[in-house]
This record gives structure tokens, sequence and C-alpha cells, in this order.
């Protein structure tokens, strides 16, 4: 069919005009509700310009007409099929339910999650047991290289005064690393979850490692003492982030389900929205934490004090994700 | 709604529930790269200024500033796509430039949890280094898509500005001599199939975009075809050259429902 071009075009163009200047101004007032005339107006401008298109089809597909109908329905499909969330983004009900609801919706990632660190760390204890020169290589960290003997006395000397004008700096490194490698765990769940596997069991290691390190120097307490008053939020929050991973992983995988990849991926991204920014909220409290309090050890600070502080941590963080944000 | 998809080479077509089909222009690699490479810089320009607006907080000591900087830069890295997206409609500064945006896969519109996806895949796109993993997925991917972009279903299309086309300055206002000779008129519309049309019109359309040679022998070419299927008087094509004959040819197709044009009085030659 040859269409009467000129024609098409001079009667087609002002429902065309009508339709793009609807959509300008629906573009620059994004927030703006239509009313249910406005929304019928452009309802029939749409389906216009989409018999139009229709009728384009004809034509070779690189055509300039058929290219700017093309655009001008796409974007008036996206406005009409609009399917956003137009509530008000709330940070502190977001944080406070929001993220507790999705880290209990996806409890089996994190228990998965829970699973590979533990056999990480009876791995990471398990070889430092086994062959005591592996700590080089289990525990690429210069502080822990010396005895745990060794580091009590030497803290013990140094009274904190090693962390004497860099607190601020410190702890905002460790809070952009850690959540730097929270949000790379999240990421490495779309290589099918192996990358966040990969570096959750290596985080075990490295924490088996330290810990049988130190409970096997007699320890126990200065281990405790130092590690639990951010350990009991930053570890969990490393959780967190593989927990989401997995939760990529799984949509990606997609096991026994009959909705699409895409489908599926779209259906866990605000799960994994929420589960990344609530992880990287208790990583700039555990490196607050770890600043400026786990550097420190007796006699500046008792270590009952700082344990009893991590496991009221604990308890709180334990109550909040399992209990806030239920109706 | 469940608008099925259609891809062909480098566009993402998309049919929408009541069967309409529209098509988007995805974006290469290499397009990306530059824009990418854009945003780089204005991610290590916003770092430079952050540094100097935090310089005379050294009075409160370098560990303050130190931190604040530290925590400043780490979020500017984070945040500055995922602001822009939001903000933008897809469009990051490089993207703006390049004139690309990022858009749902169905064509409706980017949730905020398509943008911060998409954008937290950077940590394992960008890996081992210069976005190798996401360049490589993109480039293998049929819809051009890296791995944010599959993680949040999204994709990057060209968006240039699209004009409705003014067909009037070509169609309108000249002589045709051929549409004068209305049986040989009626035949050729019988005779040019619809593809053909089209072809010669968008000859037309984009003639200024050929260079001299390969415009005359496209011309000259249709101009054949055309004196092949309907032969007109030799006086009435003698003096006009094939891009004229073309056009007559196109005008004659195109509109056909308008009553012809009688010729202008011409202008007697002494």
């Amino acid at each position: 069919m040859i269409i009467d071009l000129a024609r098409f075009v001079e009667t087609g163009r002002p429902q065309w005009s009508a339709l793009e200047k609807t959509l300008d101004w629906l573009e620059a007032n994004p927030t703006r509700v239509l009313t249910i005339e406005e929304i019928e107006r452009l309802h029939m401008q749409y389906q216009r310009v989409s018999a139009d298109l229709a009728k384009t089809a004809g034509l070779a597909g690189e055509s300039e007409l058929r290219q700017y109908l093309e655009r001008l329905v796409g974007r008036a499909y996206a406005e009409i099929n609009e399917t956003r969330d137009r509530r008000k983004f709330r940070p502190w009900r977001w944080f406070t339910a929001e993220f507790p609801r999705a880290f209990r919706q996806h409890r089996r990632a994190f228990q998965l999650s829970v699973a590979l660190t533990l056999l990480g760390c009876a791995f990471g204890a398990a070889a430092l047991k086994i062959d005591s020169e592996a700590k080089s290589v289990i525990m690429p960290f210069e502080g822990l290289q010396i005895s745990p003997a060794e580091r009590v006395a030497k803290e013990r000397d140094d009274q904190g005064k090693h962390m004497a004008g860099r607190k601020g700096s410190f702890s905002a490194q460790l809070m952009t690393h850690n959540t730097q490698v929270a949000l790379t765990t999240l990421a490495l769940g779309m290589t099918y979850g192996f990358g966040t596997m990969v570096v959750l069991f290596y985080n075990g290691v490295t924490l088996g490692a330290v810990a049988y390190d130190y409970i096997h120097g007699g320890q126990i307490v200065f281990l405790l003492g130092w590690l639990l008053p951010h350990g009991v939020i930053e570890i969990p929050a490393i959780l967190v982030g593989g927990q989401a991973g997995l939760v990529i992983a799984y949509a990606l995988i997609g096991w026994g389900s009959r909705v699409s990849r895409a489908q599926r991926m779209r259906e866990v991204s605000r799960d994994v929205m929420t589960l990344a920014g609530g992880a990287a909220v208790m990583l700039v409290w555990a490196g607050l934490v770890e600043a400026f309090l786990s550097q420190y050890h007796e006699p500046v600070i008792s270590y009952g004090m700082k344990i009893t502080f991590g496991l009221v941590e604990a308890t709180l963080l334990t109550l909040f994700l399992a209990r806030a944000g239920r109706a | 709604m469940n608008p099925s998809y259609v891809n062909s080479a480098n566009t993402l077509a998309i049919r929408t529930p009541e069967g309409i089909e529209f098509s988007l222009p995805l974006a290469g690699p290499f397009s990306r790269m530059l824009a990418l490479a854009i945003d780089m810089a204005a991610i290590a320009a916003a770092e430079q200024s952050l540094e100097k607006i935090l310089a005379p907080l050294q009075v409160f000591g370098a560990d303050v500033s130190g931190a604040l900087q530290i925590v400043g830069f780490f979020a500017i890295y984070i945040t500055y796509a995922i602001l822009t997206e939001w903000l933008w409609r897809g469009q990051t500064l490089g993207k703006r430039v390049m004139k690309l945006r990022v858009v749902d896969s169905r064509g409706l519109r980017l949730e905020p949890a398509q943008v911060v996806v998409r954008n937290l895949m950077r940590f394992l796109d960008m890996l081992p280094l210069l976005y190798l993993v996401g360049g490589i997925t993109c480039f293998l991917n049929r819809n051009r898509q890296r791995l944010g972009d599959i993680a949040a279903g999204t994709v990057v299309v060209r968006s240039l500005p699209v004009e409705a086309p003014d067909l009037d300055q070509l169609l309108g206002g000249k002589y045709n001599s051929l549409a004068e000779h209305r049986h040989l008129a009626a035949r050729l519309r019988q005779k040019v199939g619809p593809e053909t049309a089209q072809v010669a019109l968008e000859a037309l359309l984009r003639r200024e975009q050929l260079d001299p040679a390969g415009r005359l022998s496209v011309f000259a070419a249709l101009a054949g075809h055309f004196r092949e299927l309907v032969s007109y008087p030799p006086e009435v094509v003698e003096q006009i050259s094939d891009e004229q004959y073309v056009r007559d040819v196109v005008e004659i197709l195109f509109k056909r429902a308008e009553p012809l044009r009688r010729s202008a009085p011409a202008t007697p030659v002494s």
C-alpha cells in the first residue's frame, strides 16, 4: 500500500504535536498526578498516534516519519503504563521497616551466607591448626603476623596512642572499604552466586584463622574485647551483602520458576537495593565503633565493658532484624 | 501486561499489549565507553571541587577534613551515576553528551531500584580493570547489556532527537511535467510497488547525506528503473535530470489523492 504521505502528515500532525506537548509537560513535572480527564485525553492521543504508527508499517523501517512516531508512542507508552511507587521516600521508615522486612523475606539466603562463612571459619581454623606456617598466607595483615601474646602486650603498652589524630580518617577508611567489600560481594551474585560464595567462604577463612590463633594463644578475652564491639555489626553487614548476592543468584538461576529471568530479576531488585543500603548503614556504625572503641584496650578501657557493649549491640541487632517493621 | 520483544540488529523492538510495535536504537559499546570516560572526568572534577570545599576545615584538624574527604570521595563515586540517572531520567553527564539514555527493557519508565541495582553492579562490571567484564558482556549480549543492565532489566539506547519530517519541501510547490500525462501517471502508480516507492522516497529524503558521485549514481539507477516501467514521450523528459525525474515520480506516487496540478504557465521563451 502506498499512502498519501503528504495528507497523512498533514492530518496527523496536530495530534502528534498535542501528544508531544503533553509528554514534554509530563516529563517536566514528574511528580504531578493527572486527573481522570487528563488521563483519558493522554490515552486517546496515545491510541491515535499508535494507529498512525500502525499505518506506517508498510513503509521501510528506517523512515524519519516512522522513527518520529515510534519515539512518540514509546514515550507515551512509558507514561501510560507507569508502574513506579509514587510514595515519598522516608529514610527512617525505610531503615526501620523495609530493611528488616527484606532481610526476613530472604532469610534463607542469609542462612546460606552464614553457613558458608562458618564453613570458611572451620577451614581457616583447621588450616592453622594443621600448619601454623599458613598464618602469613591466610592472614595477610601486618598487625596479625606477631603472636597474640605480643600483640596484647603491645596494645597494653601503647594505650591507644597509635590512634591519636587519625581516628576519623581510620574510621572513614573502614567504612568505605567495608562497604566496597559488601557491595562487591553483592554484585558477584551475577556470577550465579559463585563469586559471592567464594568471598563469604574466604572471609570466614580469615576470621576462623584469627579466632583460632588468639584462642590457641590464650587470648580469648582480648579477642572478644577487640572484635565484638564492631564485629557484631560489621560481620552481619557483610553477610547481608552476601545475602543480597545470593538473592540475585537465585533469581538469575530461577529454579522451578516459570517467569522469565528478566521478570525474576525485576522482582528482587527492590529488596536487593534495600539490603545493600541496610548493609551500608550498618557498616557506617561499625566503622565508627572500630575506630573509636575497638582499637582501645585495657588499661584504657576494660575488656568486660567492651564485651558487654558488643553483646548488647548483638542483642539489639538480632531484635531489630527479627522484629522491626512487623505489622 | 507482557509486551514481547523482537530483537534485530542494534535495535530492541517492543510490542505493546495493543499490538503496536516500536523500536529502541541500542547504544554500542564504543559510545558507552566514551560516555563512561566523560563521567570519570566529571567524578574527578567533583572530587577536586570537594577537596577545595573541605580545605578550610583543616582548622579543625587534618583528621576531620581527611575523614570527610574519604567519605565524600566514596559518596561521589557511588552516588554520581545513581543520582544523575534518576534526576535526568536515565542520563549521566557522559550519556547526555553522547546522546544516550538508560531505559527499562520493556519500554517503561525507570524505577529507583533499577537505577540503584545497575549502578551497584559496577563493582563487578569494572573488574578486573577498565570495565573489562562489563565491556565483554556488553559486546556479547544481543541487547548490548552489561551485567548491571541484565540485573536491573535496563538497556542503554541512543537518544537522538527526531523531528517530524518536513515533506512540504520535498513534495510540494514544484512543477511536475510527468503529472501532466495522467494515463502514464496512473500506469506508474500501478506498476511501482510500495517497497520501490519507499526506496525512492528515502533516497530523496537523504539526498543531502550522499556524496556527489553516489548521489548521481543512486538517482541514475532509480530513474532508469522508473523509465523502464513507464515510457514518457522524449520531449517531456529530455530536460529533466535523473534526480528531478525521481522527485516527480515520487510526487505522483505519494500524492495521488490530490488533484493533479496543471502546469504553471511557462514563461515564454523568445
